[in-house]
């Protein structure tokens, strides 16, 4: 059986966008994790939502494979972006918008003020 | 079990003697806090490299512990 640590690398390397999350993303558990799942919305991103309360296996091999404590946690094309401060660090800044465009991941580019 | 906002301070501090640490308790539960650590070890890192060092330093308390920390992290302006 391929280990928790080879699935999650699957995972994430066959789906562009992954947000590993508490709850999904039409019934967020938590309030982090909906912040993030409102940030992808609001940039209509195409993604996939993993619920880490229905597996605790991945609840905590998804924090060894990243080195991050928490969850949720977003990955673009098999690269780890952050936890929900850096999301919406990035969100606020443009610079998440940008990081999809560069990664040609289609979303809604917001108006720049 | 939760953790005071002096501890959290002083392990950060014990990683990073330069660092400034600004803690709010956000809920005064002991559990959600909002940190704004200041360090020049956070130079030229990105700021995933940079939370990591601050969740080495609090010792695996973060997630366990310490339910919620709203981090923001930088490096001294120039002087």
């Amino acid at each position: 059986m391929a280990s928790i640590q080879d699935a999650l690398k699957q995972e994430v390397a066959s789906n562009d966008v992954v947000l590993f999350m508490k709850g999904t993303p039409q019934m967020p558990m938590c309030g982090f994790s909906s912040q993030v799942v409102q940030i992808l919305d609001y940039l209509e991103v195409d993604y996939k939502g993993v619920n880490v309360l229905a597996d605790e296996e991945i609840r905590n091999g998804v924090k060894e494979f990243s080195n991050w404590p928490t969850i949720p946690q977003l990955y673009v094309k098999g690269e780890f972006v952050g936890g929900c401060d850096i999301v919406r660090e990035m969100f606020q800044s443009g610079e998440l918008a940008t990081h999809f465009g560069e990664q040609g991941i289609k979303h809604h580019a917001p108006a720049q003020s | 079990m939760a953790m005071q906002a002096v501890e959290i301070e002083r392990l950060i501090k014990a990683a990073l003697p330069d660092a400034e640490v600004e803690i709010k308790d956000l809920a005064g539960d002991g559990d959600h806090y909002s940190a704004n650590v200041v360090s020049a070890a956070f130079r030229g890192k990105s700021r995933v490299q940079q939370h990591q060092i601050v969740y080495a330093a609090l010792k695996g308390q973060m997630g366990g512990a310490l339910h919620a920390l709203a981090l923001q992290t930088s490096v001294p302006a120039v002087s």
